[in-house]
Protein backbone atom coordinates (compact mmCIF):
# COMPACT_ATOMS: atom_id res chain seq x y z
CA UNK A 1 0.00 0.00 0.00
CA UNK A 2 1.83 3.44 -1.34
CA UNK A 3 -0.08 6.51 -1.47
CA UNK A 4 1.16 10.39 -1.40
CA UNK A 5 -0.54 13.18 0.10
CA UNK A 6 1.41 16.68 -0.09
CA UNK A 7 5.04 15.08 -0.56
CA UNK A 8 4.04 12.95 2.25
CA UNK A 9 4.53 9.62 0.79
CA UNK A 10 3.23 6.85 2.83
CA UNK A 11 4.60 3.19 2.75
CA UNK A 12 2.44 0.31 4.52
CA UNK A 13 3.91 -3.11 4.07
CA UNK A 14 3.44 -6.58 5.88
CA UNK A 15 5.43 -9.38 4.75
CA UNK A 16 7.23 -11.76 5.81
CA UNK A 17 11.11 -11.14 4.59
CA UNK A 18 13.01 -8.96 6.33
CA UNK A 19 13.86 -5.15 6.21
CA UNK A 20 16.92 -3.29 5.91
CA UNK A 21 16.65 -0.18 7.87
CA UNK A 22 19.44 2.09 6.10
CA UNK A 23 17.74 1.30 2.77
CA UNK A 24 13.88 2.05 4.35
CA UNK A 25 15.42 5.72 5.65
CA UNK A 26 16.99 6.32 2.13
CA UNK A 27 14.21 5.36 0.06
CA UNK A 28 12.19 7.93 2.43
CA UNK A 29 14.78 10.57 1.93
CA UNK A 30 15.70 10.55 -1.72
CA UNK A 31 15.75 13.86 -3.39
CA UNK A 32 14.15 15.53 -0.30
CA UNK A 33 15.77 18.13 1.58
CA UNK A 34 12.60 19.46 3.07
CA UNK A 35 13.26 16.40 5.99
CA UNK A 36 15.11 17.60 9.06
CA UNK A 37 14.07 14.36 11.00
CA UNK A 38 13.86 11.01 10.61
CA UNK A 39 12.73 8.95 13.63
CA UNK A 40 13.35 5.40 13.62
CA UNK A 41 11.66 2.91 15.61
CA UNK A 42 12.43 -1.23 15.51
CA UNK A 43 10.65 -4.00 16.95
CA UNK A 44 12.89 -6.84 17.61
CA UNK A 45 12.01 -10.40 19.29
CA UNK A 46 13.33 -10.64 22.69
CA UNK A 47 14.48 -13.75 24.43
CA UNK A 48 12.87 -12.86 27.84
CA UNK A 49 9.42 -12.19 28.50
CA UNK A 50 9.02 -12.02 32.41
CA UNK A 51 10.41 -14.71 33.59
CA UNK A 52 10.13 -17.44 30.61
CA UNK A 53 12.66 -17.94 27.99
CA UNK A 54 11.47 -17.16 24.38
CA UNK A 55 13.08 -19.97 22.02
CA UNK A 56 10.39 -17.98 18.88
CA UNK A 57 7.39 -16.37 18.28
CA UNK A 58 4.58 -16.55 15.32
CA UNK A 59 2.85 -13.19 13.74
CA UNK A 60 -0.54 -13.87 12.62
CA UNK A 61 -2.42 -11.27 11.26
CA UNK A 62 -5.72 -10.59 9.47
CA UNK A 63 -5.12 -10.14 5.78
CA UNK A 64 -6.86 -6.74 4.43
CA UNK A 65 -7.85 -5.90 8.09
CA UNK A 66 -4.23 -4.82 9.49
CA UNK A 67 -3.23 -3.00 6.24
CA UNK A 68 -6.35 -0.55 6.48
CA UNK A 69 -5.93 -0.10 10.18
CA UNK A 70 -2.59 1.19 10.03
CA UNK A 71 -3.48 3.06 7.12
CA UNK A 72 -6.44 4.54 9.81
CA UNK A 73 -4.15 5.63 12.19
CA UNK A 74 -1.50 6.66 9.46
CA UNK A 75 -4.20 9.06 8.53
CA UNK A 76 -4.21 10.13 11.71
CA UNK A 77 -1.05 10.80 12.43
CA UNK A 78 -0.76 12.91 8.73
CA UNK A 79 -3.57 14.90 10.56
CA UNK A 80 -2.01 15.68 13.72
CA UNK A 81 1.36 16.21 12.89
CA UNK A 82 3.15 17.86 9.98
CA UNK A 83 4.91 15.02 8.36
CA UNK A 84 6.95 14.50 5.16
CA UNK A 85 6.97 10.40 4.99
CA UNK A 86 5.98 7.54 6.70
CA UNK A 87 6.76 3.90 6.33
CA UNK A 88 5.34 1.10 8.36
CA UNK A 89 6.51 -2.48 7.70
CA UNK A 90 4.96 -5.28 9.92
CA UNK A 91 6.38 -8.42 9.59
CA UNK A 92 4.58 -11.97 10.02
CA UNK A 93 6.41 -15.83 10.28
CA UNK A 94 7.91 -17.10 12.92
CA UNK A 95 11.13 -15.35 15.02
CA UNK A 96 13.78 -16.39 16.92
CA UNK A 97 15.10 -13.51 19.49
CA UNK A 98 17.23 -10.71 17.91
CA UNK A 99 15.09 -10.74 14.42
CA UNK A 100 13.67 -7.68 12.95
CA UNK A 101 9.75 -8.01 13.42
CA UNK A 102 8.79 -4.37 12.92
CA UNK A 103 9.55 -0.82 11.66
CA UNK A 104 8.38 2.62 11.64
CA UNK A 105 9.67 5.32 9.95
CA UNK A 106 8.66 8.84 10.58
CA UNK A 107 9.97 11.89 8.60
CA UNK A 108 9.27 15.45 9.44
CA UNK A 109 11.33 19.19 8.91
CA UNK A 110 11.76 18.81 12.45
CA UNK A 111 12.14 15.63 15.14
CA UNK A 112 9.13 16.51 17.53
CA UNK A 113 6.55 15.71 15.03
CA UNK A 114 8.55 13.07 14.44
CA UNK A 115 9.31 11.60 17.51
CA UNK A 116 5.56 11.77 18.67
CA UNK A 117 3.59 10.29 15.40
CA UNK A 118 5.95 7.19 15.70
CA UNK A 119 5.44 6.89 19.41
CA UNK A 120 1.94 7.36 18.33
CA UNK A 121 1.83 5.09 15.57
CA UNK A 122 3.58 2.14 17.74
CA UNK A 123 0.72 2.80 20.37
CA UNK A 124 -1.83 2.12 18.14
CA UNK A 125 0.28 -0.91 16.59
CA UNK A 126 0.06 -2.84 19.63
CA UNK A 127 -3.30 -2.54 20.18
CA UNK A 128 -5.53 -1.74 17.57
CA UNK A 129 -3.51 -3.24 14.35
CA UNK A 130 -5.18 -7.10 14.35
CA UNK A 131 -1.70 -9.51 14.90
CA UNK A 132 -1.25 -11.83 17.33
CA UNK A 133 1.87 -13.15 18.51
CA UNK A 134 2.40 -16.45 19.56
CA UNK A 135 5.44 -18.15 22.04
CA UNK A 136 7.55 -20.75 22.10
CA UNK A 137 9.44 -21.60 24.92
CA UNK A 138 10.94 -25.07 27.17
CA UNK A 139 7.55 -24.82 28.55
CA UNK A 140 5.34 -25.07 25.73
CA UNK A 141 3.61 -22.69 23.37
CA UNK A 142 1.14 -19.99 24.48
CA UNK A 143 -0.44 -16.74 23.06
CA UNK A 144 0.68 -13.69 23.91
CA UNK A 145 -1.44 -11.75 26.29
CA UNK A 146 -2.33 -8.02 26.10
CA UNK A 147 -0.57 -6.04 28.32
CA UNK A 148 -3.35 -2.86 29.73
CA UNK A 149 0.14 -0.82 29.72
CA UNK A 150 -0.25 -1.02 26.10
CA UNK A 151 -4.05 -0.09 25.95
CA UNK A 152 -3.32 3.12 28.91
CA UNK A 153 0.30 3.70 26.25
CA UNK A 154 -2.44 4.27 23.06
CA UNK A 155 -5.26 6.04 25.16
CA UNK A 156 -3.36 9.32 26.28
CA UNK A 157 -3.56 9.80 22.67
CA UNK A 158 -6.99 10.04 22.54
CA UNK A 159 -8.66 13.49 21.82
CA UNK A 160 -11.21 14.78 23.79
CA UNK B 1 -22.14 -13.57 5.66
CA UNK B 2 -18.18 -14.88 5.93
CA UNK B 3 -16.76 -15.24 9.19
CA UNK B 4 -13.33 -15.44 10.35
CA UNK B 5 -11.24 -16.20 13.33
CA UNK B 6 -8.00 -15.55 14.41
CA UNK B 7 -5.68 -16.76 16.77
CA UNK B 8 -6.71 -19.03 19.75
CA UNK B 9 -10.64 -17.92 18.52
CA UNK B 10 -9.78 -20.16 15.70
CA UNK B 11 -7.51 -22.68 17.21
CA UNK B 12 -11.11 -23.02 19.86
CA UNK B 13 -13.62 -22.90 17.28
CA UNK B 14 -11.74 -25.32 14.99
CA UNK B 15 -11.29 -23.35 11.83
CA UNK B 16 -10.46 -19.83 10.12
CA UNK B 17 -13.57 -19.04 8.52
CA UNK B 18 -17.07 -20.27 7.74
CA UNK B 19 -20.40 -19.07 6.01
CA UNK B 20 -23.14 -18.71 8.02
CA UNK B 21 -26.52 -17.82 8.51
CA UNK B 22 -27.64 -16.94 11.58
CA UNK B 23 -31.58 -16.47 12.10
CA UNK B 24 -33.46 -12.95 11.73
CA UNK B 25 -33.52 -12.74 15.41
CA UNK B 26 -30.01 -12.64 15.86
CA UNK B 27 -29.14 -8.83 15.65
CA UNK B 28 -25.86 -7.71 16.95
CA UNK B 29 -22.27 -8.72 17.39
CA UNK B 30 -23.65 -9.79 20.96
CA UNK B 31 -26.38 -12.04 19.90
CA UNK B 32 -24.07 -13.66 17.19
CA UNK B 33 -21.38 -14.50 19.63
CA UNK B 34 -24.66 -16.22 21.96
CA UNK B 35 -25.95 -17.70 19.03
CA UNK B 36 -22.73 -19.03 17.79
CA UNK B 37 -21.95 -20.21 21.56
CA UNK B 38 -24.97 -22.73 21.31
CA UNK B 39 -23.97 -24.42 18.48
CA UNK B 40 -21.54 -26.67 19.70
CA UNK B 41 -19.06 -27.05 22.66
CA UNK B 42 -15.97 -25.77 19.84
CA UNK B 43 -17.73 -22.53 20.02
CA UNK B 44 -18.90 -22.24 23.75
CA UNK B 45 -15.20 -22.60 24.75
CA UNK B 46 -13.99 -19.79 22.18
CA UNK B 47 -16.51 -17.55 23.48
CA UNK B 48 -16.82 -18.63 26.79
CA UNK B 49 -15.56 -14.97 28.04
CA UNK B 50 -17.28 -12.94 25.16
CA UNK B 51 -16.13 -9.95 26.60
CA UNK B 52 -12.76 -10.59 26.14
CA UNK B 53 -13.61 -11.40 22.19
CA UNK B 54 -13.07 -8.62 19.62
CA UNK B 55 -14.89 -8.40 16.24
CA UNK B 56 -14.52 -6.25 13.65
CA UNK B 57 -17.29 -6.17 10.68
CA UNK B 58 -15.65 -5.55 7.24
CA UNK B 59 -12.14 -4.99 8.49
CA UNK B 60 -13.70 -2.05 11.09
CA UNK B 61 -13.59 -2.59 14.90
CA UNK B 62 -16.92 -2.58 16.38
CA UNK B 63 -18.97 -2.78 19.77
CA UNK B 64 -20.61 -6.28 20.77
CA UNK B 65 -23.58 -3.71 20.57
CA UNK B 66 -23.16 -2.87 17.14
CA UNK B 67 -25.86 -4.56 14.29
CA UNK B 68 -24.84 -7.39 11.98
CA UNK B 69 -27.52 -6.33 8.95
CA UNK B 70 -25.57 -6.07 5.85
CA UNK B 71 -22.28 -7.20 6.95
CA UNK B 72 -20.32 -9.08 4.34
CA UNK B 73 -17.18 -10.44 6.68
CA UNK B 74 -17.11 -10.80 10.74
CA UNK B 75 -14.40 -11.57 12.39
CA UNK B 76 -13.79 -12.54 15.54
CA UNK B 77 -10.64 -12.44 17.76
CA UNK B 78 -8.56 -12.06 21.16
CA UNK B 79 -6.84 -8.52 22.10
CA UNK B 80 -4.35 -7.92 19.64
CA UNK B 81 -0.85 -8.35 20.28
CA UNK B 82 1.14 -6.71 17.16
CA UNK B 83 4.00 -4.35 17.05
Amino acid sequence: MTSSVTNCPVAIRIQEDDFDIAREIAVLTKSRTDIGAVVTFSGICRADEDSSKIAALTLEHYPGMAEEEIKRHVDEALSRWPLNGVTVIHRVGRFMPGQNIVLVLTASQHRRAAFEAAEFLMDYLKTSAPFWKKEESATGTGWVEAHARDDDAAARWTRS
Amino acid sequence: MKVKYFAWVRERVGKAEETIEPPATVRTVEELITWLSGQSEAYAYAFEKPKVIRTAIDHTHVKSDTAIAGAREIAFFPPMTGG
